[in-house]
């Protein structure tokens, strides 16, 4: 569904993503581990058209969307959840979920009605400030905003930070949920025990290149990976 | 003597809350202070005589007073939200993610071309026009008021309340307050960012246009130098009401023209421009974020 070949991302002089390639099959849940700076929010942000990069193919079911800007690639189907949630602090919840349905892919009610059960707090805090929620909620916002898009491809980046262990169980039962109903979901994330175990399959990226993939069990039973990021 | 001020003030602060909308808008939107705008002001005041002026010997004036105004400020706002859209698109997207200062030097050079421009083709000297509508008015709680200043202060405050209703209820209004928060995460919900930006452009200058040809009826006279002041003055006004504000800027216009208006008539006419500037010094002092502006907090 979503096939990523031979990426090059640069910042400047500096190459993030020094020729990655992956795919996201439909109705999987992928996730991308590797420690900071290893390039993982880069390849989110280059398939989502954030940053530009500099050579290789990005193909959407059958389409290219390498290079297109992001509003276009949401139009395509692809909706993002950035790095430390970014709702509009000063748009009301329901302003925010609004501004997620702004292309108005899908029928509004039906997503809204839809969110809302996935996330019912954000139905009885619809009328507060996006800013005044809380960490937890503000990532339920910033998930149940990526879906008002009807998107076909969720790419997560790290829902799980900063999240007290309650939520943290909670988001990530929140994705298994929106997979099971059909999304997509390419997640990226630090805690890469709770992603592989979610997931149905995995990569591992160091210093911008992909050096191990997998089923996720493989994964999670590779000394490497155990060693590098399980902490066993 | 204190209510006539106050008319006066409010006429002059509507002015200055409709130009500084434009700053204000601008600065909300991409951090820019649009030294520019000031110049689509002056050029709304001269295609408004200048319209005006074409309508008058076609006839249009002397047949209907109210459909010729009406034609002209239409007509001034397309003009110069034309022009706004062109010079954004010209002068400061090319410079989006240059440094800071680079957009800044590019506004001061469009306001200097701007200016040179109209002083080379309209000539450097005061333009007097003949007042088309008269000196007519009403009496107001035994204060006069003439019919254009009433008609100025009304015209203001209705496209300030629509431009609130716009800015709060419409798609493109929230795209707009969307793009001012947080410009990548606008992009990521789908607003293309680049026709936000044009429409901030295309607004603000067609408020500056209809400022310009209020003002041009007001006193009767234009000069290729006016948007340099009333700039200054409409910029002094958002800062004062907190930039990057809607409101702010309405109600920093409006204490604007009334600080002006009353210091002159109770202190002294002489130092008129010089009490915006000391409110504004106050205010900052009192309140560095401006009366109704935000503090910004650090993003991490």
């Amino acid at each position: 569904m979503l096939k990523l070949e031979n990426i090059h991302t640069f910042y400047g002089p500096i190459e993030a993503l020094k020729g990655i390639s992956l795919e996201v099959h439909k109705g999987e849940i992928v996730s991308l581990i590797g420690s900071n700076g290893a390039g993982k929010s880069t390849s989110l942000m280059t398939i989502s058209g954030v940053v530009a990069p500099a050579e290789g193919s990005i193909i959407l079911n059958g389409a290219t969307i390498f290079g297109l800007p992001p509003h276009e690639v949401v139009r395509m189907g692809i909706s993002h959840v950035p790095e430390g949630r970014r709702i509009f602090p000063r748009l009301s919840v329901l302003e925010n979920l609004e501004m997620g349905a702004f292309l108005g892919r899908g029928s509004f009610e039906e997503i809204l009605g839809a969110v809302f059960e996935l996330f019912p707090i954000l139905k009885e805090r619809s009328h507060q400030q996006g800013g005044t929620l809380s960490g937890g909620e503000q990532q339920m916002l910033a998930i149940g905003r990526a879906l008002m898009s009807d998107p076909e491809v969720l790419l997560l980046d790290e829902p799980s930070l900063g999240l007290a262990p309650i939520m943290v169980t909670k988001i990530f039962r929140t994705i298994h949920e929106i997979n099971s109903r059909g999304k997509t979901v390419l997640l990226v994330e630090q805690n890469a025990r709770a992603a592989l175990k979610l997931s149905h399959r995995g990569y591992v990226i160091e210093s911008g290149a992909i050096t191990l993939e997998g089923k996720s069990e493989d994964l999670l039973k590779n000394e490497k990976v155990k060693h590098a990021y399980l902490g066993e | 003597m204190l209510l006539q001020q106050l008319i006066n003030g409010l006429t002059l602060g509507g002015v200055y809350a409709l130009i500084a909308l434009g700053y204000t808008m601008v600065y909300g939107i991409l951090e820019l202070i649009n030294f520019a705008h000031g110049e689509i002001y002056m050029l709304g005041a001269y295609l408004g005589i200048i319209i005006l002026a074409f309508l008058t010997a076609a006839g249009l004036t002397a047949y209907s007073l109210p459909l010729s105004l009406f034609i002209t400020l239409v007509l001034t706002v397309l003009f110069c939200s034309s022009y706004g859209f062109t010079i954004e698109k010209i002068a400061y997207r090319p410079l989006r993610n240059a440094p800071r200062l680079s957009p800044l030097i590019s506004a001061i050079g469009v306001s200097i071309f701007l200016q040179n421009y109209v002083m080379l083709t309209q000539g450097a000297t005061d333009k007097v026009f003949p007042s088309v509508l008269g000196s007519g008015g009403f009496e107001f709680f035994s204060t006069r008021v003439t019919y254009l200043q009433a008609a100025i202060i009304a015209a203001s405050g209705i496209i300030m309340v629509l431009l609130h209703l716009f800015v709060m209820k419409t798609k493109t209004g929230k795209a707009m307050r969307c793009v001012a928060q947080d410009k990548v995460m606008a992009s990521l919900v789908g607003i293309d960012i680049d026709r936000v930006i044009s429409i901030t452009f295309i607004i603000g200058s067609g408020l500056a246009a209809v400022a310009g040809v209020m003002v041009a009826l007001y006193y009767g006279l234009v000069n290729y130098s006016i948007g340099y002041s009333a700039g200054i003055k409409a910029f002094t006004a958002a800062v004062l009401g907190g930039i990057g504000s809607i409101p702010g800027a309405m109600l920093g216009g409006v204490v604007l023209g009334l600080a002006e208006s009353l210091g002159a008539s109770y202190i002294s006419s002489e130092y008129k421009d010089a009490y915006a500037f000391v409110i504004l010094i106050i205010i900052l002092l009192l309140k560095p974020e401006g009366l109704l502006g935000k503090r910004r907090e650090e993003k991490i």
